[in-house]
């Protein structure tokens, strides 16, 4: 297991390496200078030569590159230039407001889509069974955004019940930051409900049709104990790689969900930092989402290994 | 279904062969949901083909009639410009349907050759190419698109790279495996005992029988990429006003939801069921074409 895990880590290092590489390159792609680039449009000839100094963009390629990976580790991902301030300061602000939305989400889509996938596949081929699925096809094919905005228009335009958008940070107003954050948590946390409630029925299917559940059934089991204990057990591996395949798509989700109810987080602050070009923190935001998609993915690679003895014995994970 | 059971284990038809498509063609056209698909994917080819021809000028701007409700002239009622929504949907089902095919036949074009090549050549390409697909997938697909955004402009090649890219490993994954299964067959083994070259055997032989998990992949993938448009034209980072798009359709309906909320209606329902339709039709696809499905 060890060596499963060390072998695990060298991999995401490697990646996260030959991603800092493209981010990089990224940047020195664009046309024109990089110090203006990064200095941002309307910038002061003082301002650009201060940062040409700082980076040694007058330097050979690879000589900036460890110097942006030495100022990278060191904390420092430059300023924003919109405000000129650090944006390592803009990402600690930012960041755990996408933290709240997106774990929020999860205990719904994780709530919602494993229970509604249980009761289908318990259910098999009757009403709950058939509402179950139709609800997972329609989560698959409705839109985020979409959703989103339906749910203004239902909740908050026609109904008044909630606010359409605004943040208030927990700290300041519990209450209003929970009340805001409904709709958000909702729209984002439905669509991995559907897809984790299709994987669960699968799954759930495959289990309680196995031998095991039979044996479990004919010990006298009762059926809350063999489906709860053995049969969901033995579906929550697929749970785990569901959560870890889809979170680019959470990733996604938060920041077009964000940007619909106006929440100040990490996903709205990519799309302006792409609308104004604001290249330090492109920079930034892109090597942060790939650090922490790396990281959980190896998490859940781990996790995986933990939940199936098959996995970390044959020591290979690749199909 | 005991009897299709064996009808399908006894004697299977040649691939490719016309008593074989009839077949598929008979299992695919009793079943509700597939053919629900069918027809919902062919309404949204007509109308991204033909609407256009018919609905009229989608740039069109009529200040006189600005975020007009729903009206016999305005059967989807008028945006903030007094541009006609239907023909801005019409439209907009063009950019989608070009979003859709192109991203999927650049996926296509770029990973089956590197998936045939890498699942025939398995000692000295396949872990070269293993790593790389790793690697790609360790992109969430919206740093793509943000990091295309940035360097080439928000625009709809943008866009068609951007999920070109994403469904890569997926299309290189896929193809690698057929490879690898279909290499054990003795038809393969055959063609290689009578001396045939390797690329004769790869596109005579091994290619067109990976095809169906192949179009059951482009089914996914299409709608994946419809969606995906649509989001990144709705933040803005992808096709640009005044060019129709559903995403940028809605992205003028948020601003203007409380005085007219019609303009959110159709696209999201459009949306919705022409990725619906592909995923039936899909799902369908892979109930036909995959022998173990127990059909």
């Amino acid at each position: 297991m060890t060596w499963f895990i060390l072998r695990r880590c060298g991999a995401a290092v490697m990646v996260l390496l030959l991603g800092s590489v493209l981010i990089f390159l990224g940047v020195r792609a664009l046309p024109g200078d990089p110090a203006v680039v990064m200095a941002g449009e309307d910038a002061s000839p003082a301002l650009v030569a201060a940062i040409r100094e700082e980076y040694g963009l007058d330097q050979p390629l690879p000589v900036q590159y460890v110097e942006y990976l030495r100022q990278t580790l060191s904390g420092n991902l430059g300023r924003s230039t919109q405000d000129q301030l650090p944006v390592t300061t803009i990402l600690a602000q930012r960041l755990p407001v996408t933290l709240e939305l997106t774990v929020l989400a999860m205990v719904v889509a994780i709530t919602v889509g494993v229970l509604a996938g249980v009761v289908a596949a318990v259910r098999r081929g009757r009403f709950a069974d058939y509402l179950a699925t139709g609800f997972g096809l329609a989560g698959l094919s409705v839109p985020h955004f979409w959703l989103g905005l339906l749910a203004i228009l239902l909740f908050s335009v026609t109904l008044r019940w909630l606010p359409a958008s605004g943040y208030v940070p927990f700290t300041e107003d519990p209450a209003g930051n929970l009340q805001r954050m409904v709709l958000p948590t909702l729209v984002l946390g439905m669509g991995f409900a559907a897809v984790l409630m299709r994987q669960t029925r699968s799954a759930m299917l495959g289990a309680l049709s196995a031998d095991y559940i039979r044996t479990a059934r004919s010990k006298g089991l009762a059926e809350r104990a063999v489906v709860g204990v053995h049969a969901l057990r033995n579906s929550l591996t697929t749970v785990v790689t569901v959560l870890g395949l889809q979170l680019g798509a959470l990733i996604s989700g938060a920041v077009v969900t964000e940007q619909i109810f106006v929440i100040p987080g990490f996903g709205k602050l990519t799309v302006d930092a792409v609308l104004t070009r604001n290249y330090p923190v492109i920079q930034a935001v892109v090597l942060v989402t790939v650090t922490a998609y790396v990281v959980i993915n190896l998490l859940v690679d781990i996790a995986y290994a933990l939940l199936n003895p098959r996995i970390r014995l044959s020591g290979a994970s690749h199909g | 279904m005991a009897d299709q059971m064996a009808v399908s284990v006894g004697a299977v038809p040649a691939p490719g062969s016309a008593e074989r498509r009839r077949r598929l063609w008979r299992r695919f056209r009793r079943r509700p949901m597939p053919m629900t698909g069918l027809v919902l994917v062919a309404g949204f080819l007509l109308l991204a083909l033909v609407g256009p021809l018919v609905t009229g000028d989608p740039v069109t701007q009529d200040y006189a009639a600005t975020l007009a409700p729903p009206s016999a002239a305005h059967p989807m009622g008028t945006d903030d410009l007094g541009r006609d929504a239907l023909a801005r949907i019409a439209s907009g089902a063009r950019i989608s349907l070009q979003a859709g095919v192109l991203s999927t036949l650049l996926a296509m074009a770029a990973g089956i050759p590197i998936g045939l090549l890498a699942g025939f050549y398995r000692r000295w390409l396949d872990p070269v190419v293993g790593r790389l697909v790793d690697v790609t997938l360790a992109f969430p697909f919206l740093v793509f698109a943000v990091g295309l955004a940035a360097i080439i402009g928000p625009s709809l090649t943008g866009v068609v790279l951007a999920l070109g890219f994403a469904q890569l490993p997926a299309v290189i994954r896929i193809t690698r495996g057929e490879v690898l299964a279909i290499k054990e067959m003795d038809y393969v083994s055959a063609a290689i005992a009578d001396g045939a070259a390797d690329g004769h055997i790869l596109l005579r032989y091994v290619l067109p029988n990976c095809a169906g998990p192949l179009i059951v992949q482009a089914t996914v993938a299409i709608p994946t990429a419809i969606i995906g448009e649509a989001t990144l034209s709705f933040l803005g980072l992808g096709v640009q006003p005044p060019t129709p798009s559903w995403g940028v359709m809605l992205t003028v309906a948020q601003q203007y939801l409380d005085v007219a909320p019609w303009l959110a209606i159709w696209p999201g329902v459009l949306i919705a069921l022409a990725t619906l339709g592909f995923n039936l039709l899909g799902d369908g696809l892979r109930d036909v074409l995959d022998p173990r499905s127990g059909l």
